[in-house]
């Protein structure tokens, strides 16, 4: 044994690691609608096995860093703030394995009328999540200067960016289903159903994102 | 008879250098081969030189506390034999135990097993009352005392870091105007520790402003080396995008060079005393006939600890710090820096006060201290608790094998002196 054996290992690299294959998750979703869009089943597949397939590495990465996290470690910041941070991160990767499972199992042909906001929805969505993981990236020089000044001052303002993007989805979100329930006549009674269900989990992936940069704040704030 | 005495001390205290060396070094030096701030091969050269110039420049003052600090000099006088046979025995003893303990892969320290091994044989040998329970507890206190004040420094050194540089628009231009302060300031400190009144045992006795002087002019060559090391370190924009602090940080590793010195010269200057305290007892009760509490350290006496650390660093030492530098941490310069320079100030400060204490301990209290700070990713408390139970079993073991060693000693050189 020596002094070496003093350091553990630091939760903040699987962390960032998670959330980057949980942005690549996110970003199968733009192929995903697009393929909806077009009625490529074969590509709509594809998409969602690539969703499947990300969804298990995150599940892998978040379990594999709850093990390596246990009481007795000592970390610069609450060991449940960085175990909830996990939580929302996987939370948005579980959520599109839910859409692409729904687009997968029912056939859900597009509305003309929704197409264009649907997929400016999508990649809202998208920016939303990158932007998070922008922040989540931001955690090495928060774990250099001990989560405070100038560096803090930058991530809480990138924090915010966030909120305004997350916002810009709730707006196209309120859109689609304006749109969607005028065009409520014309689909059954079940599809309406489905397609206001999946509009609000698309919304939620941008949720999660915000959620996790509320609660990376709390790590600067304390 | 007494050359025999005299050889076997000699031989035991320079194995003792060697375990020294090739163990506790790594130790010493494993927080900057960990932040990659030396290579396996640059520590090793560093902590040769370095653990023998603590050694020898500064090692006298524990010494004289190994040698006449823990048992009563009056006491030992009047049984000149029983001391020869303790001290030997308190060698052996201590040896031993760190033999096992680095078998079974314990961080057992070499200055508990030797303190406990003395007061071990002093009280059975000459009595409880030969023991000095006052200074015993001074050194006990020490070793609580000296985790917690590393720690304390390498908070606040964190700190300084963090609002110097930084936490600044331009952490790379602070470190440039910065870092030959944070030079000079390790320069200065072990500089005026080691040269006021210190260098006795040499005929050099610097007074106040001599002293002063010294360090100042020391310090400031430090600081223009160190200004001019920093300057050619270039910026790489491209690491920096990534990573704001890469530049920074490698920066640092060159700062970090000069406290990896600060912790080795300290190292060396505590723990020569840990091989050649029991010899000094033996050479003064073999040639002067008393054992002196106070007087110098023969100069030939720490030679022959501070070489045979290097002997053990250089040889056997390399196997150990190989195995600690393929191991990767997430300690960085800037910590390293804050952590090691805390430590070595109060290691080097323990030494000048004759307090025998933990390198290892006294590094990881300093870890701890940029831990709090929150400044490090992730430490693991598990060895803290390995650290203070090894720390409870080290004294009474060390104590008990000085014990058997002593009546051991006794019968086999009674016997021989008989025939």
């Amino acid at each position: 044994m020596s002094i070496l054996d003093l350091f553990a290992k630091s939760p903040f690299k699987p962390l960032q690691e998670h959330m980057d294959v949980v942005l690549r998750c996110v970003r199968q979703a733009g192929p995903l609608f697009a393929a909806l869009c077009e009625g490529d089943a074969q590509a709509l597949r594809a998409a969602w096995q690539e969703i499947d397939r990300l969804e298990g590495e995150a599940d892998r990465l978040k379990n594999d860093l709850r093990a390596h996290l246990p009481k007795r470690l000592m970390l610069p910041v609450d060991r449940r703030d960085l175990l909830e941070i996990l939580d929302l991160q996987d939370s948005i990767a579980d959520r599109l394995q839910d859409v692409g499972g729904l687009l997968v199992e029912r056939e859900m042909p597009v509305p003309e009328a929704m197409r264009e906001r649907l997929l400016e929805l999508v990649s809202a969505v998208e920016r939303t999540c990158e932007h998070a993981a922008l922040v989540i990236q931001s955690l090495d020089e928060l774990v250099e200067i001990g989560f405070r000044g100038r560096e803090a001052d930058r991530v809480a303002h990138e924090i915010d960016e966030i909120g305004s993007l997350e916002g810009e989805t709730d707006r196209l979100q309120a859109e689609l289903v304006r749109e969607l329930f005028r065009l409520e006549d014309e689909l059954g009674p079940v599809s309406v159903m489905l397609w206001y269900q999946m509009i609000g989990w698309i919304g939620n992936l941008a949720d999660g994102a915000e959620k996790v940069g509320n609660r990376l704040r709390l790590l600067i704030a304390t | 008879m007494e050359q025999l005495v005299l050889g076997l001390a000699i031989g035991l205290g320079i194995f003792m250098a060697f375990g020294i060396g090739a163990n506790d070094v790594a130790n010493a030096m494993g927080t900057s081969v960990g932040s990659r701030a030396l290579t396996v091969r640059q520590a090793i050269l560093v902590a040769a030189v370095l653990e023998f110039a603590g050694a020898f420049l500064v090692g006298g003052h524990v010494t004289k506390t190994i040698r006449g600090g823990i048992l009563d000099p009056e006491l030992m006088a009047h049984s000149l034999d029983v001391v020869q046979y303790g001290m030997l025995a308190a060698l052996s003893g201590a040896g031993t135990w760190l033999l096992i303990a680095s078998r079974l892969g314990w961080p057992v320290s070499t200055t508990h097993s030797i303190v406990g091994a003395i007061a071990g044989f002093g009280a059975v040998a000459l009595g409880v009352d030969a023991v000095r329970w006052g200074e015993l507890g001074w050194i006990l206190s020490s070793w609580v005392v000296s985790p917690v004040l590393s720690g304390t420094l390498s908070f606040l050194i964190f700190v300084l870091i963090r609002r110097t540089i930084l936490d600044h628009e331009d952490p790379v231009g602070q470190v440039r105007r910065w870092g030959p302060f944070y030079v000079f300031a390790v320069v200065a400190v072990i500089g005026m520790v080691t040269l006021f009144k210190g260098l006795k045992h040499l005929n050099l006795d610097l007074g106040l402003l001599e002293a002063l002087a010294w360090t100042t002019a020391l310090g400031l060559a430090a600081a223009a080396l160190g200004a001019w090391g920093l300057r050619r370190v270039k910026v790489d924009p491209e690491a920096d995008r990534s990573f704001h602090f890469a530049t920074v940080e490698r920066m640092f590793g060159r700062l970090q060079i000069l406290s990896a010195c600060a912790v080795a010269f300290a190292h060396g200057s505590n723990d020569v005393a840990n091989a050649i305290g029991p010899l000094a007892a033996i050479v003064n009760a073999t040639q002067q006939g008393v054992v002196e509490a106070t007087a110098p350290v023969p100069p030939w006496l720490l030679l022959i600890g501070g070489a045979g650390i290097v002997l053990g660093l250089s040889t056997m030492g390399y196997r150990v710090m190989a195995t600690i530098g393929a191991r990767i941490t997430e300690l960085t310069p800037t910590r390293g820096y804050a952590a090691e320079f805390a430590a070595a100030i109060t290691i080097v400060l323990a030494s000048r006060m004759g307090l025998p204490v933990s390198t290892t301990h006294t590094l990881v209290g300093a870890v701890l201290g940029v831990g709090l700070a929150r400044g490090i990713g992730a430490l693991d408390f598990r060895v803290v608790g390995t650290i203070a139970l090894s720390w409870i079993i080290t004294i009474p073991i060390g104590a008990g094998l000085a014990i058997f060693f002593f009546y051991f000693y006794k019968g086999l050189l009674m016997s021989y002196a008989g025939l």
